[in-house]
């Protein structure tokens, strides 16, 4: 009996219409969990997706029977909203469905050769017979493989099949003589392998925020101006500006071009101590984005001081009202004096972030290092933490070697046998 | 004429276990073997069980074999391996009583009714219409069956060499099959060369053992048999000595008189058990290596130097084997050797091993390129099962690596075949988290109850623990604690406001008997064998549920049956290195086809198209 599965099939990121497909056996009923029955086969149909009574999302719902779908299975598709948050609502509720699963890459196609949808001429054509879903992905993989950080993971792999054979040694082993203590250079390998992962991780957060856009949050107290500042950077009136104090209450955003790098300008609530119960929240709200964002521009009226604003290194502080104070390092939204030298620092910023991109372009790719990382992780904590445990270390290895071949290929348990006997006399 | 069911040809540890489970399902059967005292005889060293190995004999001892049952009886020594470390890699091994044992399997055999032994030596096949429904003997007498089992372990044209003298020979002293070989050559089997070595054999009585170390076994023994609490017999110490810088220096200047290293063996020896020479040359920086000092019985001075296997000269061992401590008096019994025999090319059989170029021809044991008791013995219950169900027509058994070491090992052999001997070790098996020597029965009694395998003394025994464990887990799952309760207790868990139940409690290890007792009071009233099943099995429960979908997507692999007459040729995208092997191998399964070297995602799709081109097969799943 096959499994049913679930993904995004349409793009990631922000488009009118976001399609999510749900194929397998219980593709009608996992849609059943938000509210949805009765569908017609083959028939587009408008249907609310609710969760526990909250509407999700107005939908284009398609049910495509068995034999009669992409995959050959039953299949639902949710035409959806193409917004992150209802794309990442629906996710999150069929994630959180007990018998059903997201679809690794290729899973879709898979089903459809395997129930025989797809020919073998239509698969030949193709090259090498993965469909323009997952071609994307499967390109993506062998450019991968064949440059940077195909030869990485190849040596991290190698130094992982180093780590198992040496605790498999140690556990298949026990009445013979495995010699060493394996135990530092089982930890030194860990430790190793724990930072690059990191590092590649961190990487894959620019590349995704190049392909995604950086978030640049305006930030300071009350009426210094930064709804005028959003407004004259945007070129259109984007938020309501007044000279009443506390004016804007929820975060307002704009997508813009900075140098040819994506950024999303959000501007946000003056932070100062409120009653207004409204006020506090948008002050909340302001804080946690400002937090989140990938850089900050504080900007204050001239004369007053930045301290005790949430500010990292790299951080702007801008003053406004360059017109009233004649200030030169300042700028003005009415004038728009100093707006140019604001944008070149803004962009100078990002563009050194930009900077230090990653290989692991896609998410996929840093779904599985991160995976890796976490059962890496794990086994660090078996073997070196309190109650150790040799045999669940050793799954986790497995584990992580597992998202290794997710990255780049397969291993098989002959290396790991290749690894104990070549280094150790083994045997009575 | 004479007509079984089953004939078995061989009476070693595959063949035993292939005849008594031939009779379990209720064939007639039939074993052919050259001696009668050679039936269950221990060639090599006088232990059983070990890591992965001691899960396979559980699990034999799970289906109602023979295996555990007689290891029990003749065990001198228990030791459970890696007893510090998880239930998960703890196998059970003991040292056994070579008499004892052989007259154990003897007895067990003698009490099936079933079972007919015939003396003899078997030197050719009754093949009717491409299918094996008999044998000829040396004298030409011809007997008819369903379905034969070879285990002819290492007599296919064996060889043993002491140093550069050579001779033909089984087991030493035994004279080998040349003439069933020769025959199976003519069958045009795919076959090849391995060999395997023994050290030599000293007497007890001159060894200094109060120079040596001692290796006593448990304080508290665990036995393999599901159905055994405690030894038979009288329990012994082992000794432990080393080699050292004069050993190896012997060893080092005699290298060319080695039949190995002199040349005169083309076969693959086992890495995992090298011979004294090997270690020598490949670890020449290791100034010493263990000995074990392993008697062999009770009643019996011979002792098994394990750790010194070779095929020097006799000369040459009489001088290393005396620069060792407390061997420097030790008289040899025996000398080492190594023998050198055929093995088939596994991949050429069907998971229930039968040879898929002639049917009713069933292969187990060492024939198949393994090593050891234990795999001879689990390929011998699959074997024998299966030619006994298909003798009585009804459905073969199959084994999957989510189930079974057995399993694993199957799988291992028809999809890799082997390079060198094959032994089991507990990394092969990737579910080895869940295929516990102790839930063997809880993984196999049923399935083998099914059957027809499992004797009403086994069944009975497994349904009342069965009970015991489903009520004593009921009563622990019971409780329920807040983080609150647990952290009082010392125990550390995060404070996420979830309630744990009892089996958490329990799994989450490393909490001791008093903190256990004191929060799950109700342990006290469960058998302490019982709550440690219990314990054990929650241990894991959380590690499986991962696991789970892993093993469910192999059994949809497991599910696509592969045409022996797949048109590989046909595929433009296949690499021709692909496309070679999979024409040699016809990889019965896709999940079989996934495990070939080389193998990729792109070549398994192509080859998944082309089944559903050429017509659907799956099985039903």
């Amino acid at each position: 009996m096959s499994e049913t599965v679930f993904a995004l099939a349409t793009a990631r990121g922000k488009a009118g219409v976001a399609v999510v497909r749900i194929s397998g056996p219980l593709a009608l009923w996992a849609v059943s969990g938000f509210g949805v029955n009765g569908l017609e086969p083959r028939r587009a149909s408008l249907r609310k997706l609710r969760v526990a009574d909250e509407l999700i999302d107005e939908a284009i719902v398609v049910y495509f029977p068995k034999g009669q779908s992409f995959t050959g299975d039953d299949v639902v598709e949710l035409q959806l909203h193409g917004s992150h948050a209802t794309i990442a609502a629906v996710l999150r509720s069929l994630g959180n469905m007990e018998k059903i699963h997201p679809a690794e890459a290729g899973a879709f196609t898979r089903r459809a050769l395997e129930n025989g949808v797809l020919d073998l001429t239509q698969v030949e054509g193709l090259a090498d017979l993965i469909d323009a879903e997952t071609e994307a992905q499967r390109r993506q993989a062998q450019r991968v493989l064949s440059g940077a950080i195909g030869k990485r993971a190849a040596e991290w792999r190698q130094d992982l099949i180093r780590a198992a054979a040496l605790i498999e040694a140690t556990i298949d082993f026990a009445d013979e003589e495995v010699p060493q203590d394996v135990t530092p250079e089982v930890g030194e390998i860990i430790d190793r392998l724990l930072t690059a992962f990191r590092g590649e991780i961190e990487g894959s957060k620019v590349s995704e925020r190049i392909r995604e856009g950086f978030e640049v949050a305006i930030i300071g107290p009350p009426n210094v101006g930064k709804s005028s500042l959003l407004n004259a950077l945007a070129g259109r009136e984007a938020a309501i500006t007044s000279a009443v104090a506390g004016t804007t209450r929820d975060v307002i955003e704009v997508r813009m071009d900075i140098g040819g790098l994506p950024v999303t300008l959000l501007d946000t609530a003056g932070l100062r101590e409120t009653e207004d119960e409204v006020e506090r929240i948008g002050v909340a709200r302001a804080l946690a984005r400002a937090d989140a964002a990938d850089l900050r521009i504080l900007v204050l009226d001239p004369g007053m001081s930045p301290g005790g604003y949430p500010l990292r290194d790299g951080d702007i502080v801008a003053r406004s009202k360059a017109d009233l104070s004649k200030q030169s390092d300042g700028f003005s939204s009415a004038t728009g004096y100093g707006l140019d030298r604001l944008l070149s620092a803004i962009q100078a910023v990002l563009s050194e972030r930009a900077h230090g991109g990653g290989v692991l372009v896609r998410e996929r790719h840093r779904q599985a290092l991160t995976g890796a990382m976490i059962s890496l992780e794990s086994a660090n904590a078996l073997l070196y933490g309190e109650g150790a445990s040799v045999e669940l270390a050793a799954a986790d290895l497995r584990a992580t070697l597992h998202q290794m071949q997710i990255l780049v290929g397969m291993v098989g348990v002959e290396s790991l046998l290749d690894e104990i006997f070549s280094s150790f006399c083994i045997g009575k | 004429m004479k007509q079984f069911d089953v004939i078995v040809i061989g009476g070693g540890h595959a063949g035993a276990e292939a005849a008594a489970a031939s009779c379990r399902v209720g064939a007639k059967t039939g074993l052919i073997t050259l001696r009668r005292s050679g039936i269950g005889v221990m060639s090599c060293n006088p232990a059983i069980g070990g890591l992965g190995k001691g899960h396979l004999v559980r699990e034999i001892d799970a289906l109602d074999g023979i295996m555990g049952r007689v290891a029990d009886e003749a065990g001198i020594q228990f030791r459970l391996l890696n007893r510090r470390k998880g239930p998960a890699v703890q196998g059970p091994r003991a040292q056994a009583d070579r008499a004892l044992y052989r007259a154990g399997i003897q007895r067990l055999l003698s009490e099936e009714e079933q079972l007919s032994i015939i003396i003899g030596e078997v030197s050719d096949f009754l093949i009717e219409t491409g299918r094996v429904c008999g044998v000829v003997l040396a004298d030409g007498s011809e007997i008819k069956c369903k379905a034969v089992v070879l285990t002819a372990g290492t007599f296919l044209n064996g060889v043993i060499h002491i140093g550069p003298e050579q001779k033909s020979g089984g087991r030493m002293g035994d004279a080998p099959s040349n003439r069933l070989g020769a025959r199976l050559m003519d069958l045009g089997l795919a076959r090849g060369r391995l060999k395997t070595g023994t050290p030599p054999r000293l007497d007890g009585r001159s060894i200094n053992w109060d120079a040596v170390g001692r290796q006593p076994g448990d304080d508290e023994p665990v036995l393999f048999s599901f159905l055994n609490k405690s030894p038979k017999v009288q329990q012994i110490d082992c000794g432990i000595t080393h080699t050292n810088e004069k050993t190896h220096d012997i060893v080092r200047k005699n290298l060319e008189t080695s039949s190995m290293y002199g040349g005169h063996i083309e076969g693959v020896g086992p890495r995992y058990c090298p011979s004294l020479e090997d270690k020598v040359v490949r670890f020449a920086d290791k100034a010493s290596h263990q000995v074990f000092l392993e008697p062999e019985g009770l009643n019996d001075n011979t002792v098994y130097p394990n750790g010194i296997s070779s095929s020097l000269p006799e000369n040459v061992q009489n001088d290393y084997v005396h620069s060792i401590v407390g061997l420097e008096e030790a008289v040899i019994l025996q000398p080492a050797y190594a023998i050198e025999y055929d093995y088939f090319d596994p991949r050429g059989l069907s998971p229930s091993l039968e040879n898929r170029n002639f049917p009713g021809l069933y292969f187990a044991g060492q024939v198949n390129g393994t090593t050891g008791y234990e795999e001879a013995a689990a390929q011998g219950l699959v074997a024998g099962l299966c030619a006994a169900r298909a003798s009585l027509d009804t459905e073969p058994v199959i084994f999957h690596r989510s189930d079974s070491y057995i399993g694993v090992m199957l799988d291992d052999l028809l999809s890799r075949g082997v390079t060198e001997p094959y032994r089991m070790f507990t990394s092969r098996a990737e579910y080895r988290l869940h295929l516990r020597a102790d839930n063997a029965d809880q993984r196999l009694t049923p399935m083998g109850i099914e059957l027809g395998c499992v004797r009403s003394e086994r069944r009975i025994a497994f349904d009342s623990k069965m009970d015991a464990i489903e009520t004593g887990r009921a009563k622990v799952e019971s409780f329920s604690f807040t983080s609150q309760q647990l952290a009082v207790n010392g125990v550390r868990v995060s404070g996420d406001g979830v309630r744990r139940s009892g089996l958490d409690v329990l799994g989450s290890m490393n909490l001791d008997e008093n903190t256990l007792v004191h929060l799950i009071p109700v342990l006290r009233d469960i058998d302490p064998a019982i709550s440690r099943q219990i314990t054990y099995d929650a241990i894991y429960s959380r590690y499986l549920g991962r696991q789970s979908i892993q093993i469910a997507q192999l059994k949809r692999e497991e599910s696509t049956l592969l045409a022996e007459d797949l048109n590989y040729d046909s595929l433009s995208g296949l690499s021709n290195e692909l496309k070679s092997k999979l024409k040699l191998h016809r990889p019965p399964t896709l999940a079989h086809a996934a495990r070939i070297e080389g193998m990729t995602p792109s070549a398994l799709a192509l080859i998944l198209a082309l089944v559903r081109k050429q017509g659907v097969v799956r099985a039903a799943s």
